[in-house]
């Protein structure tokens, strides 16, 4: 069966892609997955303000004591050759390039525009083939107004677009005022693929020692309804890419992806909880159910069901949430 | 040949410039002033730095001097080219090695940079008193006088030694020109290689012991053949002399640099002389030539080539006019007819007149003098005085300089307005805060002006005598000529003030010349500023006519992102204003210097500083000086003061004041001795934010209180009504545990002694429910609330501690209602190790005797002007000592085997004279029970109703029983100090004491690293951390010496740590004090140089024992005689991940900076270890041993009897 598809001008084998994780960092992973079928990595994501706060607090702590005590002018050796946390992320960019035949796509996530710039043609010279940005911001300024957030992500990525000769893809919250708006103007400015959604490892609270706590959920498939939703309501509206992820764990959730109008889908939890092999038990199921189905090519079935294709779009619209309410309570 | 570079580099760096370069191997071991010796010479073999040779050079760091002596002697014995770096104490442990390195006429060079031996007190300043110590082993020695001299000295005594075979003491001043930063053209290779000729080292190589070409050396020899071989060695040292003076001459062709044994300077047809070696030749030659220009018949002879001390090249330096000589030495021989300079001077002398060689005829009038010990300032004035006394009929024929002798009347009177310094050099002085980044940005300008310019540039830098909130004094000279001026400056053209607070607590200002410029960090606005000022500052700027200029350093470098470092922009301020080089260019070079120095760091630190940079000259000010001062005088008279103990005013406010140096000899003790608590008069003010209570939401857990490394807040349960009116704000709130029900509780804050250190807020766990950012101490600005607080700690203090006899359960809460008797010490803010100190003084200081190793806590626990150890309200407190580093648990023992002298000299006599004591009083002085707190209390009862009863007895027995009948009561006896002594230098004595039976208390504080001397590796550092000496990352696991004391079976024995669980603590030092035999506690102290905010070591300690890194337990043998097993394990491991912990700290991330895989191997091996450690303790704890005959503790003792009585 013919799996593939085609994502950010690369002709992938298969659209089941490792998406930013732990795994795709690590060298001996990355071969493991390129062995089970990976048709591309997307390394993991790179902060420019978690590097610029360790290269801050590396600096502070090897210079708070010195030069107080005139028997301890220093309390740490000064290498002169280390690295930094940009240098580490490039090297070990450069090692899994060297390692797979696969396309690598690097992920940023930046908040200045000069750390957006910096970062993203240094990735591009260690050897990136592309480059996934997300343009996710915690917000904490209540004078900014979301046209405000908006425009400054189009320009960003505008921006990057114009400084690197890889293609780009956004990876963007599902909270936009108008999403579809939002991408357009994203592909205005230079996106090849928009990537759907970001999935926020949003803080809990303890409320027994009343702390702010930070936990990692994995993805369950309940999570794909609302990427579905959206990538279908894009997919005629735009030209660039889609990618679905957050929710992607079984061969049906890559077939409804894929449906509604994915070129790729991404998958993290799946793999982390079942290891790089599971990549390929995916791929079997993928094409016995299209075996089974009479389908050609997965590409027939793309977008199939996306907005304007599907046989009841009102489904994917407004008055459906008061249906599902109903049909909850009969039961 | 190369052109060779100029640089502008410390003495230190100067002189393992050389060493480094034509050595195969190093010994080292760190000791104040010479450990950045090693430093560089480690830091340079881990970047692969090689040596002229092509290798590079072996370093190794050994376990004390002793050790690094004895690794040298086998590598010269090996063939190699081998040297050392030490000073001090530390030379004095090389002394028995350097006998056999001479005898065996080894050629070497070990390079020291000469500081005071302890006496009455230890000092890591400079002096003469060490390298004089080793004058009779046979060394050839060699004094460098300067930055420069320090460089080519290292090369010309290793070219002397080949050519000779004897070995070299290099020397130099500590600090003067070990830490002075000068300009100084460095060698090159090629000129190393053409003052070593390879085939000197062919033949020092020859000599080797080698199975190749078998020999023997070391014999022993006997009456028949030991004199005779004694003397064979004669020619080598009568050689010698010329041997150094055709080195220097060759030195000189290849450098231009001329050097002799003995240089004269002056007038050729001097009258007056005066001999001096060191740094302080520098000060006299330059008083010379000023003095000469004005017409005096004086000159100046500067000792280089010291021993062998060639008589006749001596006599043949001396102008034949000459007619008095004064010889300087900087050590003193107490007893001896004249110091050693002295000695040689007057014995040459001698012998030439005798022979009719002396080319002045008579022997000249000559006096002696000390002078600088301990780098007590020695400047152009005191020169001039010398010249003046020796210029008298009838001087002093013995003297001293420097100082005012009250009681001998030795010193001379001292014209302090003298002053040879050239107009046109630059001076500057800045007075910054350690962490501020002053002395580096300092350190940088002086780099720019000398290697950027063609400038000459010097800079020295004063340190204060604390940890936390230290003050320093940089001072910085640069000028178009070089730089001759070993001492501090007194008036200059440019004076920066970078801490506003200084103003008011030092004369600032008393160093500014007229119409100098001064720059003042200030916290205000430009209009404030004027305002602000003290009335006396204000007074000066108009006086002087000062050129003010200000700025807001701290907001400019929090906008920049660089929190409190405020360095570059006070350094772009400096360049800005000073006029040293033009603006633009030195704004461009500071540009330059941040690259270079911070670009490896990243770009964000570099943009940071290029930020503060570019926003300094906006926020820089000129202020328009008015004609009058504004300010309200300060108060003539310091109420605070009128209060004071006698000692205190007259000696302790002195050296708080900084004016130490003005206190005449009569005012210090004269065997070392002083008064315990006066840290509580310093009152230093040192944090901007200190904690404030809020009792409505606190759980009354003292937890603040038990971490806090200062003793400056603390918790009271007492009477809800006290008596006295409480003062404004003053709160207590009724007592919430059952065990003090009905009396009130009280938190209270130290204002002035908090360092704002964090500690006691991260502890805390008690949260406002509304707004959990609100604990119940919250960190609030000082200066607001500073009357208030001050006035609620003076009411605080007054309050009575509770009766101690009655707390029913001793754990971490409860400690703290105990009198610390160890407070406001000058340790670090955040110190991991001062709360076990605490701790351990409110738990026994009444009864406590303290012999502490040198190091950290010797430093925070003695350093002057004022002692932390402080007294109860009785009058009883520690008593503290500090021998050495090397002995202290034999020091320790000493004092312990004393007490029990006493209490059973007290316990005989007690015996004796029981007809008239009673059968009652007797049983209860000699048997009763003296563990916890209301024993202890009994018994002193007892003991003032013997002394009652023996008023009545007219014996000498009675007269000399009350006189000792305080040691009836059981004191105890406590051995502290750092890892670098029980694991390194000390650990024979430690290990020594615990395989006796004696109750002696060991307390590690373990920093697993060299804290005090600046962050070595000792044996206590883990797999895994860069440290000193092991900057790529230690590649072997952390001794256990918790596990070596468990095998002596005899001892009790816990690893602590009161971050992660302070009740065990507690319970380790009861347990401890209680056991019947030696007993350690290992405990776990965070420390500044793990590289990582303080405030978070508490939650790092938790990470250490969560992750089984540091594994609480406690090894009690008389558990033995319970048929249980006598270790215990108290936490559990594996609850966190070693990697995690590892990640937290600097000296661990480091490793992965440098190496990635490095870090992986060494952390997963960290990992490992760690498991491996775990599974072994599991095995242990499981073992409980045949019991037979009842059972004994490992001492001897049954343990039906756990406990001793008296000491």
């Amino acid at each position: 069966m013919d799996l593939s598809t085609n994502y950010l001008s690369f002709e992938l084998s298969s659209p089941m892609i490792p998406g930013a994780c732990p795994l795709t960092g690590d060298l001996s992973a990355v071969r493991r997955l390129e062995d089970a079928g990976a048709p591309m990595i997307i390394m993991p994501s790179v902060f420019q303000e978690q590097l610029e706060r360790e290269q801050v607090a590396f600096h502070q702590n090897l210079e708070s004591g010195d030069d107080s005590y005139a028997e301890s002018l220093s309390y740490l050796p000064r290498p002169e050759d280390f690295r930094l946390g940009p240098d580490e992320y490039l090297e070990q960019l450069a090692r899994i390039k060297a390692a797979v035949r696969v396309p690598v796509a690097a992920s940023l996530n930046g908040r200045t525009r000069g750390g957006w710039m910096d970062f993203a043609r240094l990735l591009h010279t260690a050897g990136a083939d592309a480059l996934e940005l997300n343009v996710y911001d915690t917000l904490i300024d209540p004078d900014r107004d979301a046209a405000s957030v908006e425009s400054e992500a189009i320009a960003m990525v505008g921006e990057v677009c114009r400084a690197v000769a890889i293609p780009v893809a956004v990876k963007l919250a599902p909270f936009y005022t108008n999403i579809q708006h939002f991408a357009m103007q994203l592909e205005k400015a230079g996106a090849k693929g928009l990537v759907l959604f970001n999935r926020f490892y949003q803080p809990d609270i303890d409320v027994e020692n009343l702390e702010v706590t930070r936990s990692l959920e994995l993805s369950t498939s309940a999570e794909l309804l609302p990427r579905l939703r959206a990538t279908a309501a894009l997919y005629e509206h735009c030209a660039v890419d889609l990618a679905i992820t957050g929710g992607v764990h079984t061969a049906i959730d890559v077939l409804k992806a894929v449906m509604v109008g994915a070129s790729s889908v991404q998958m993290v939890s799946a793999l982390l909880q079942l290891g790089p092999r599971y990549l390929t038990t995916l791929r079997d199921e993928l094409a016995r159910w299209l075996e089974l189905h009479d389908y050609e090519s997965l590409s027939q079935a793309r977008g199939s069901m996306s907005l304007s294709r599907t046989p009841d779009p009102s489904a994917f619209e407004r008055g459906n949430y008061a249906r599902i309410l109903q049909s909850w309570t009969r039961t | 040949m190369a052109t060779r570079d100029i640089t502008t580099i410390d003495g230190n760096e100067a002189a393992a410039h050389v060493a480094y370069r034509v050595s195969e191997v190093a010994a080292i071991y760190p000791i104040t002033p010479s450990s950045p010796m090693g430093e560089w010479a480690d830091d340079w073999a881990a970047h692969t730095r090689v040596n002229i040779w092509g290798q590079i050079p072996k370093i190794v760091e050994m376990q004390s001097e002793a050790g690094a002596i004895g690794t040298v002697h086998g590598a010269l014995q090996a063939g190699a080219l081998a040297t050392t770096f030490t000073a001090s104490q530390g030379l004095l442990l090389m002394i028995p090695n350097m006998y056999k390195i001479a005898g065996e006429l080894t050629s070497f060079v070990m390079h020291v940079a000469a500081r005071t031996v302890a006496t009455h007190a230890l000092s890591i300043f400079g002096d003469h008193s060490d390298v004089m110590a080793c004058r009779q082993t046979g060394f050839a020695m060699l004094a460098s006088n300067t930055v420069q001299e320090a460089h080519d000295g290292a090369a010309i005594s290793l070219a002397c030694s080949l050519r000779s075979r004897v070995p070299f003491l290099h020397f130099f001043d500590g600090f003067r020109t070990s830490h002075e930063v000068n300009r100084v053209e460095l060698l090159t290779d090629d000129d190393l290689r053409s003052l070593i000729p390879q085939n000197l080292v062919d033949e020092h190589r020859n000599r080797a012991l080698t199975p190749d070409h078998p020999i023997l050396r070391g014999t022993a020899q006997n009456p028949d053949a030991f004199f005779q071989a004694r003397e064979a060695c004669n020619p080598f040292y009568d050689r010698l002399p010329r041997i150094v003076q055709e080195e220097m001459a060759k030195f000189a062709q290849l450098t231009g640099r001329e050097y002799k044994p003995f240089e004269y300077y002056g007038d050729p047809a001097a009258n007056r002389v005066i001999i001096v070696m060191g740094s302080g030749a520098q000060t006299v030659t330059e008083t010379v030539k000023y003095l000469c220009a004005r017409g005096e018949k004086i000159g100046a002879l500067v000792v280089r080539l010291y021993r062998p001390f060639a008589a006749d090249l001596f006599v043949a330096a001396l102008p034949s006019t000459t007619r008095r000589i004064a010889v300087l030495d900087r050590t003193k021989e107490p007893g001896a007819t004249g110091e050693p300079l002295y000695q040689d001077v007057i014995t040459s002398l001698y012998q030439a007149h005798e022979a009719g060689a002396l080319p002045t005829g008579d022997i000249p009038q000559v006096i002696g003098g000390r002078y600088g010990l301990s780098s007590k300032e020695f400047t152009p004035a005191m020169v001039k005085a010398v010249f003046d006394e020796i210029s008298k009929p009838a001087g002093l024929k013995r003297f001293t300089v420097g100082i005012v002798d009250d009681v001998t009347h030795l010193s001379l009177p001292v014209d302090e307005s003298f002053d040879i310094e050239a107009p046109a050099t630059v001076r500057a002085v800045f007075f910054g805060l350690g962490a501020d980044g002053t002395v580096g940005a300092n350190k940088n300008s002086i780099k720019i002006i000398g290697d950027d310019t063609d400038m000459y540039a010097q800079g020295y830098f004063v340190y204060d005598s604390k940890k936390s909130g230290a003050m320093t004094i940089s001072h910085l000279r640069f000028g178009k000529d070089p730089i001759c001026a070993p001492y501090l400056i007194k008036r200059a053209s440019f004076v920066a003030c970078h801490q506003f607070q200084f103003l008011g607590q030092t004369d600032v200002l008393a160093y500014a010349q007229e119409n100098a410029v001064f720059l003042l960090n200030a916290p205000y606005g430009k209009e404030e500023v004027w305002d602000r000022l003290p009335h006396d500052v204000q007074q000066t700027i108009i006086d002087k006519q000062l050129k003010v200029y200000t700025i807001d350093a701290n907001s400019v470098a929090k906008a920049a992102g660089m929190g409190s470092r405020i360095n570059t922009i006070m350094q772009t301020c400096f360049f800005a204003i000073s006029g040293v080089l033009p603006r633009d260019a030195a704004i461009e070079a500071i540009k330059r210097a941040i690259k270079k120095t911070y670009g490896k760091r990243g770009e964000e630190v570099v943009r940071r500083n290029f930020e503060a940079v570019d926003k300094t000259l906006e926020h820089l000010h000129q202020l328009t000086v008015p004609a009058k001062a504004t300010a309200s005088p300060a108060k003539a008279i310091d109420e605070k003061s009128a209060a004071l103990p006698d000692f205190v005013k007259r000696v302790t406010t002195v050296m708080m004041q900084g004016k130490g140096d003005l206190l005449p000899v009569s005012a210090f003790p004269v065997d070392g001795t002083w008064p315990t608590g006066t840290s509580k008069f310093e009152k230093r003010n040192i944090a901007l934010e200190i904690p404030e209570w809020n009792p409505a939401i606190c759980i009354q857990c003292n937890k603040c209180a038990f971490v806090c490394p200062h003793s400056a807040i603390r918790a009271k349960v007492h009477a809800p009504n006290t008596g006295a009116t409480p003062p404004e704000g003053f709160q207590a709130v009724p007592y919430k545990a059952p065990d003090f029900k009905g009396l009130s509780y009280t938190l209270q804050v130290a204002p002035e002694d908090c360092t704002g250190c964090n500690l006691c807020i991260a502890v805390c766990p008690s949260k406002d429910k509304a707004n959990p950012k609100n604990k119940a101490i919250t960190m609030v600005p000082h200066l607001p609330i500073l009357e208030r607080e001050r006035a609620k700690f003076k009411y605080f203090l007054d309050i009575p501690e509770v009766d101690r006899t009655r707390i029913a359960r001793m754990d971490a809460k409860a400690s703290q209602f105990l009198l610390p008797l160890f407070e406001f010490s000058g340790a670090c803010g955040g110190c991991g190790e001062t709360p076990y100190v605490k701790l351990l003084t409110q738990l026994f200081g009444d009864r406590l005797v303290i012999a502490n190793a040198t190091g950290c806590s010797s430093i925070y626990g003695g350093n002057l002007p004022t002692t932390p150890y402080t007294q109860n309200r009785d009058g009883r407190g520690p008593a503290w000592s500090n021998s050495l580093f090397e002995d202290n648990a034999e020091f320790g023992l000493g004092i312990l085997l004393g007490l029990r002298e006493h209490h059973a000299h007290a316990t005989g006599l007690v015996r004796k004279l029981s007809a008239r004591i009673g059968d009652n009083l007797v049983t209860g002085l000699l048997e009763s029970e003296q563990h916890g707190e209301a024993n202890i209390r009994n018994q002193r009862d007892r003991v003032l109703e013997l002394r009652k009863l023996l008023r009545s007895v007219d014996s000498p027995d009675a007269r000399l029983l009350d006189a000792i009948a305080d040691y009836l009561v059981r004191k105890t006896v406590w051995l502290l100090g750092g890892d670098g002594w029980a694991y390194d230098i000390g650990y024979g004595g430690l290990d020594h004491v615990i395989s006796l039976p004696y109750d002696v208390r060991i307390l590690v504080l373990d920093t697993e690293v060299y804290s005090n001397t600046g962050g070595q590796a000792s044996k206590s550092t883990p797999i895994g951390a860069s440290a000193k000496y092991a900057t790529a990352g230690k590649t072997t696991q952390k001794k256990d010496l918790g596990l070596i004391a468990m095998s002596y079976r005899n001892a009790y024995v816990a690893s602590i740590a009161f971050g992660a669980n302070d009740n065990h603590a507690v319970k380790a030092f009861l347990e401890a004090e209680s056991f019947p035999g030696p007993s350690l506690i290992v405990a776990y102290s965070h420390c500044i140089a793990h590289g990582y905010d303080l405030k978070n070591g508490l939650e790092q300690q938790k990470l250490a024992v969560d992750s089984g890194v540091w594994p609480l337990y406690r090894y009690d043998p008389r558990l033995v005689g319970q048929g249980k097993p006598p270790l215990q394990i108290d936490s559990v491991g594996g609850k966190a991940d070693v990697r995690q912990y590892l990640r937290n700290e600097t000296r661990f991330a480091m490793v992965e900076k440098i190496d990635p895989k490095r870090f992986h191997d060494l952390s997963e091996s960290s990992v490992q270890n760690t498991a491996e450690r775990l599974a072994l303790y599991q095995e242990l704890a499981k073992i409980a041993f045949p019991v037979t005959h009842g059972g004994t503790n490992g001492n001897g003792k049954s343990v039906a009897v756990t406990e001793t009585k008296g000491a």
